[in-house]
């Protein structure tokens, strides 16, 4: 019965039958165009040396391969370098911004904590204002010296000002200020107040922020940019980007026996560099349809302001 | 009923001994507050330090733009020390330059071009998606859509490259194919600002259209019954309920997209035409030339102050749009 009366309630503001076939196309059409050029380059790094350079990129090549993957695996050095790199700086990186942004916005959500104007406005007013590229530069590299160090990679997006305010809100939201006085007067201390109490009723929205966060580490290619020269410390996305502009960088990576295994001429440049972005590209694309719904609820998180 | 007089404490001068209490009594509030307070100080500082460190101190360091600067290996201070003081030379030369229109004017239009592609693209999609009859069908759609936003800039720019290179591109290939003449995607300015339109736009739907249809769904199904009863069809419906619905979010955004007008997205113009210097005249924006002046061409001096000036129009800017939603609405302004 209650199924029968929610489909009703679906009729009410769907389009007719007609209708319903046109626009499905339509949105259909959109959505491939999204995932069709992820496609393009499976299909391209799975695409033989030949009948790239032939024929060019095509989505269905006269001769598949899979010697761009073989190739992969033969190289060590750099491109394992560069994952476990990508991976420290997302694992350690996501820990500390969901950890400092929420103590932060924690402690500006408890009415009872004296500072909370200063520190809510002290927050807020890195919000208006953004002090430029050129002066982080300067701050990151000649007061903090830390040019082509891992904090590099790391520090720039320890904190998020914004999500501090968002999880505000949803601690003010989500947790009782009475069952925190309960805890202080049955004698438990802010620190255990916080990681017995407050952390399991907030696990919704920290997942959220954790995911913001390693989304942003795992895709940053802008700090390498700026401040990484060192090789060893060149995370994924800088060196498909430099490989980009110089895909000669790919033989140059190879270890030696992989140079004689295949011979420095047939390198299969094109499919070997295409897999490299499809292995950049795996982890998030298989897993965010599952993290999909933290996403969308994360949107509506900070909806209401207090 | 009886006037009950609230007996007033004597007056009498305060003595020494007073004093000291009330000192006393002072003091122990205040250890007692720092006593409650400081765990949840402790909480905050670890913020309180990368703010100062990413925010407060950055924005004093601003002032290089007043000097020349020239970097020391001593540090800071060292550096701000030997730098000799310009005044608003910097400033001059940027704006006796080209290059302070074209990237401005550049950064503007292609904003404007986002805010109202965006705008029309995501309503509209959002409007469907909320009418379609399988909603299962409705979240594939969504999912699929959403994937170029959770996708780096570096990972588009090979998308870009797999249709535009200029010897393998998809493009290339269906041009000479069908007799034409390959194009220099790469060297040819005039593709680009619809290229960069497109892109941008395409990467950014997914996730608007998904904010703009969670609205959508939240609109009470009471009101369309009651417009199909008056007899009003699927468009009027639309025109009448869903969008009228969805007008304070589409403000919001607008707004908040035009106080940050100024700012333009480094990747998009940066990574996506693969820093191609024949097409600079169509997409250099403020970003990419800051970043181009710090780097490359090494005069910081001109870089920050075009950092300066993108930062103080940018503050104005929001400062303004703010004003306005908080006089359309002010449960939806940032302050």
């Amino acid at each position: 019965m209650w199924h029968k009366k929610e489909i009703s309630t679906v009729e009410i503001r769907s389009f007719g039958r007609g209708a319903n076939v046109f626009f499905n196309i339509l949105v259909a059409l959109f959505a491939i165009s999204c995932l069709l050029p992820l496609i393009f380059i499976i299909v391209i790094s799975l695409s033989s040396e030949h009948s790239l350079v032939t024929n060019g990129y095509q989505f269905w090549p006269s001769q598949w391969s899979t010697a761009g993957y073989e190739y992969l695996s033969k190289m060590s050095g750099q491109l394992m370098n560069a994952l476990g790199v990508t991976v420290l700086v997302t694992v350690l990186g996501t820990a500390i911004n969901a950890t400092f942004t929420s103590t932060y916005a924690y402690s500006i959500s408890r009415s009872s904590f004296k500072y909370r104007r200063f520190f809510t406005i002290f927050c807020l007013i890195t919000m208006l204002f953004t002090p430029g590229m050129v002066a982080n530069y300067i701050v990151m590299t000649n007061l903090l010296q830390l040019k082509d160090t891992i904090w590099a990679l790391i520090l720039p997006m320890a904190v998020s000002p914004f999500n501090i305010i968002v999880m505000r809100t949803f601690f003010k939201r989500q947790v009782n200020e009475s069952i925190i006085e309960a805890a202080r007067i049955d004698g438990a201390s802010e620190m255990r107040i916080f990681i017995q109490i407050v952390l399991p009723l907030a696990v919704p929205g920290i997942a959220t922020i954790s995911l913001f966060a390693a989304l942003g580490y795992w895709n940053d290619w802008f700090n390498a940019l700026l401040y990484i020269q060192n090789t060893h410390l060149v995370p994924l996305q800088y060196l498909l980007m430099q490989i980009q502009s110089n895909i000669e960088m790919l033989s140059q990576n190879a270890t030696q026996g992989a140079q004689y295994a295949s011979g420095l001429a047939n390198i299969p440049k094109e499919a070997t560099q295409m897999a490299m972005v499809v292995i950049s590209v795996a982890p998030i694309a298989l897993s965010y349809p599952f993290f999909q719904k933290y996403f969308v609820r994360g949107l509506t998180i900070g909806g209401v302001k207090e | 009923m009886q006037n009950v007089q609230p007996e007033m404490p004597a007056m009498r001068p305060e003595t020494p001994e007073d004093k000291a209490r009330r000192k006393q009594e002072r003091r122990e509030n205040f250890w007692y507050s720092v006593r409650d307070n400081t765990p949840l100080v402790l909480f905050v500082i670890p913020g309180v330090i990368w703010m100062l460190f990413f925010f407060y101190i950055p924005v004093f360091a601003n002032v290089v733009a007043f000097k020349d600067f020239q970097f020391n290996p001593n540090g800071f201070i060292a550096s701000l020390q030997s730098s000799p003081w310009v005044g608003f030379n910097n400033f001059k030369f940027l704006f006796s330059s080209n290059a302070a229109w074209l990237i401005t004017r550049n950064t503007v239009l292609y904003n404007l071009g986002f805010i109202s592609l965006n705008l029309i693209i995501s309503v509209f999609f959002a409007i469907v998606m909320s009418q379609l009859r399988n909603k299962r069908l409705t979240k594939v759609y969504q999912t699929s859509m959403l994937l170029p936003y959770f996708l780096s800039w570096v990972i588009i720019s090979y998308f870009v490259y797999a249709f535009l290179s200029p010897s393998q591109g998809l493009l290339n290939s269906l041009l000479t194919g069908n007799g034409g003449k390959a194009i220099s995607w790469y060297n040819a300015p005039k593709y680009w600002p619809f290229i960069l339109l497109l892109v941008g736009t395409w990467k950014g739907i997914g996730y608007n259209s998904i904010l703009y249809f969670a609205s959508a769904m939240g609109i009470d199904p009471t009101l369309f019954e009651a417009a199909e009863i008056d007899g009003a069809n699927k468009w009027q419906q639309i025109k009448n309920v869903t969008i009228p619905a969805l007008v304070p979010l589409m403000t919001l955004m607008t707004i908040l997209a035009i106080g940050n007008i100024f700012r333009a997205d480094f990747g998009l113009f940066y990574q996506v035409p693969q820093n191609s210097g024949s097409l600079y005249n169509v997409t250099s924006v403020l970003d990419t030339y800051i970043y181009n002046g710090l780097t490359s061409t090494g005069d910081i001096g001109m870089s920050s102050a075009a950092a300066l000036y993108q930062s103080l129009v940018g503050f104005v800017l929001l400062m303004i749009s703010n004003f306005i939603v908080r006089r359309i609405d002010s449960d939806s302004a940032l302050f």
